[in-house]
């Protein structure tokens, strides 16, 4: 945007405050109100994370990338049928359709390990940006304890628990989704990742699973997420639970390791 | 019982509960929580036969059993007949004719407050146009006193939201200092903290509390920690004014929330012996929220607008120095745009303010809501206009720690200046003392005033 010289501004001379906060402070004014470039700035930022909800992720596009990094993966569909269904019911975000149970079915022929879920949620953007480089990093880790891995399920319409009703199909122990996050004017590609023991359409739910979340450019990097999550995992594993007596106890080694980012 | 022929339509919805749940006006939550009218004729059968329901009928007919609700039965035990005597003889849709009236004052409806339940004022919402619900509460008046005075004629407040992501003290200054130089904060300056432990939450109470001492600032802090965190915290001698917990309006969800009346209670005595309002004691801020309820699988059959005004029958108890319906942070599963986070906004402040409380309204919307800063101006306007307690104050809206879109400290200019609404008494003579505002309540300060010396003097530990 092109300022003229002569602005009707009154300028806050408190920006020097700003290294403390992300918060929009010292903003200025024109009479009372917000000025011209505040004003935009906002707008923009709600732009991307209203399109981060609204844009549909690109799943074959997400497909055909994991594919050329030699990931296999299946697409289903939660019984949400549109956008608008899949914000207002999010019951029915969290349960299969018919035509994608089918499909996990066919799929289940012998007892697998655990399933790895990629769920659209409230930011397509998060996927489309972090799902394929994390996944990268997490399969091999997931292989190297031998793990019986069906393919990445690919949720469209998705909330969390879609991953137990994969879980249950695949008869798979430990159930991971990544998932989009509600995104924010400061993070609209923010990824989470849920983490869930035995996990149970139905029955299972958010005391029994465990959160990592915040994954983007300004927040976890990949490194410390999967930290965090193998952790989890093997935590899990001995314990044979997950969930609120499954403690993250990762913080200060995962701050060590940031480097890695 | 509830039974009618409309249309060609026969309906019979059988409880009170349900007849209620199917006059609402169209929402998401509902329709989620299966409890919504099916098709526009449903509702407005619904909204004929709630017409003529007497409101003695809501003292007999319990929506969630007495026996099992503790809510319930505060409702019925601390119903005040004599209050009620003038209305009792009128239906639902005579109620409504009655409110609209020059008959209902304001030194009318302060009477009747006590006499009303919780449910009457859902009812009587139910069949209300937008232009109802701001000509009615506009007739209300609510004045509570803690070290300011909030409520009072021409006069509107605004809590100072300076959230941070970690809770960093000097980021949370930051926003401190910005919003009072905006001229925010009369409500309440207060924090929701990232961590709610009791730690952090002394932490942040004693940086508050050392704001408002240098600065003489004629206000109140509050850190949104659970009632549980905040009475350690007084117990181990931390300066708390005011007492915040969310509410909502079944046992079951507020079970969930890990709270009941008599931890409310027990919380409401401690803040009270510490005796440090300096005009008033309410000492207690509370939030609510279409659909919390319902979040909590707890609406126990009922819609969600009714849930929430059986909170205020919670508030209520307690004298609250301020009471806040968050209503756009749900989500779109409850309100699912502009137009439904509008008229809840509307609702609850209608609701509240009949049965006495002093409310303000978190104007508000998160980014997977069908809505923007349109709507949210539309709400802001109207909410004001309607009477409006107090609305929040966030660093240019967007709060960074909590991700939703509030209103901003500029915001609230905006709507002094159109409608000339004031401080309260105490904080705009603190405004104009610090040559923040001038004599007409315009923001007048250039630069940082001489009583902040340079901002560095900042606490930030």
């Amino acid at each position: 945007m092109i300022m003229t010289d002569q602005q009707p501004i009154t300028p806050d001379p408190w920006q020097s405050l700003s290294q403390f906060t992300a918060a929009r402070i010292a903003l200025g004014r024109a009479g009372i109100s917000l000025p011209t470039r505040a004003c935009l700035d906002f707008q923009l930022a709600h732009a991307l994370a209203r399109d981060a909800v609204n844009i549909p992720l690109d799943f074959t596009e997400l497909a055909e990338r994991l594919a050329a990094n030699g990931i296999s993966s299946l697409s289903v569909q939660s019984q949400a049928e549109n956008q608008r269904l899949y914000l207002q019911r999010p019951d029915l975000g969290r349960l299969l359709n018919p035509a994608s149970q089918q499909c996990l079915t066919a799929h289940a022929l012998l007892d697998f390990d655990a399933v790895v879920v990629v769920a659209d949620g409230l930011s397509s953007t998060a996927i489309a940006h972090h799902a394929e480089p994390f996944l990268k990093l997490l399969l091999p880790e997931l292989q190297a304890r031998n793990y019986q891995l069906p393919p990445v399920c690919l949720a469209k319409y998705g909330r969390v628990a879609i991953g137990d009703a994969v879980a249950e199909s695949f008869a798979a122990r430990l159930c991971i989704v990544l998932i989009g996050e509600r995104p924010g004017l400061s993070s609209p590609d923010s990824m989470g990742i849920y983490f869930t023991y035995q996990a149970k359409s139905g029955i299972s739910t958010d005391a029994d699973r465990n959160c990592i979340s915040n994954i983007h450019a300004n927040g976890l990097s990949y490194a410390q997420a999967l930290y965090k999550l193998l952790f989890l995992i093997d935590t899990a594993e001995q314990l044979k639970l997950s969930g609120v007596n499954l403690k993250d106890e990762t913080s200060t080694a995962s701050e060590e390791i940031q480097g890695l980012k | 019982m509830y039974k009618t022929h409309l249309a060609n339509q026969s309906y019979d919805f059988k409880t009170l509960r349900n007849l209620m749940a199917k006059a609402s006006p169209a929402r998401s939550g509902d329709y989620l929580a299966g409890v919504a009218a099916v098709n526009n004729l449903e509702r407005v059968a619904a909204q004929w036969l709630l017409a003529d329901v007497p409101l003695k009928q809501f003292l007999t007919e319990a929506l969630v059993p007495y026996e099992s609700d503790e809510v319930t039965r505060l409702i019925i035990d601390s119903h005040d007949t004599q209050a009620f005597a003038p209305i009792s003889h009128l239906t639902v849709g005579d109620f409504r004719n009655w409110l609209l009236s020059d008959q209902a004052d304001t030194a009318t409806l302060n009477a009747i407050a006590a006499g009303l339940t919780p449910e009457m004022v859902a009812a009587v919402s139910k069949i209300m146009r937008i232009q109802d619900l701001i000509l009615v509460a506009k007739k209300c008046r609510v004045i509570t006193r803690f070290r300011g005075t909030i409520g009072l004629a021409n006069r509107l407040s605004t809590r100072l939201q300076p959230n941070h992501p970690t809770d960093n003290p000097a980021g949370i200054a930051a926003s401190i200092l910005d919003g009072l130089l905006y001229g925010c904060g009369d409500a309440v300056i207060g924090i929701n903290p990232a961590t709610d432990n009791l730690e952090a939450t002394t932490r942040l109470l004693h940086l508050l509390n050392d704001v408002i001492e240098r600065y003489q600032i004629p206000t109140q802090a509050c850190v949104l920690a659970h009632v549980t965190t905040t009475m350690k915290a007084i117990e181990q001698g931390a300066p708390v004014d005011l007492v915040f917990q969310s509410i909502a309006g079944t046992q079951k969800a507020n079970d969930s929330f890990g709270i009941n009346l008599a931890m409310l209670q027990e919380a409401h005595e401690m803040a009270l012996a510490l005796k440090r309002g300096t005009v008033g004691n309410n000492c207690m801020y509370f939030e609510t929220g279409q659909g919390s309820a319902l979040s909590a699988n707890a609406h126990e059959g009922m819609d969600q607008q009714t849930c929430e005004a059986r909170a205020y029958a919670v508030a209520r108890e307690f004298k609250p120095l301020l009471v806040n319906t968050v209503v756009g942070f749900i989500g779109p599963e409850y309100l699912y745009d502009g137009k439904q986070i509008i008229r809840a906004g509307l609702e609850d402040h209608f609701c509240g303010k009949l049965l006495g409380l002093p409310m303000g309204c978190d104007v508000c919307y998160t980014n997977h809501a069908e809505a923007d800063q349109d709507d949210m101006d539309m709400l802001l306007t109207q909410f004001t206009v309607a009477g409006g307690t107090f609305i929040m104050g966030v660093p240019g809206a967007d709060d960074v720690m909590l991700n939703y879109q509030s209103t901003s400290f500029h915001d609230a200019l905006y709507v002094r200046q159109v409608l000339g609404l004031r401080p309260a008494p105490e904080f705009e003579q603190w405004l104009q003392q610090h040559q923040l505002f001038d004599g007409d309540n315009r923001l007048i300060r250039k630069d940082v005033p001489a009583l902040f010396g340079s901002v560095g003097l900042l606490p930030t530990k």
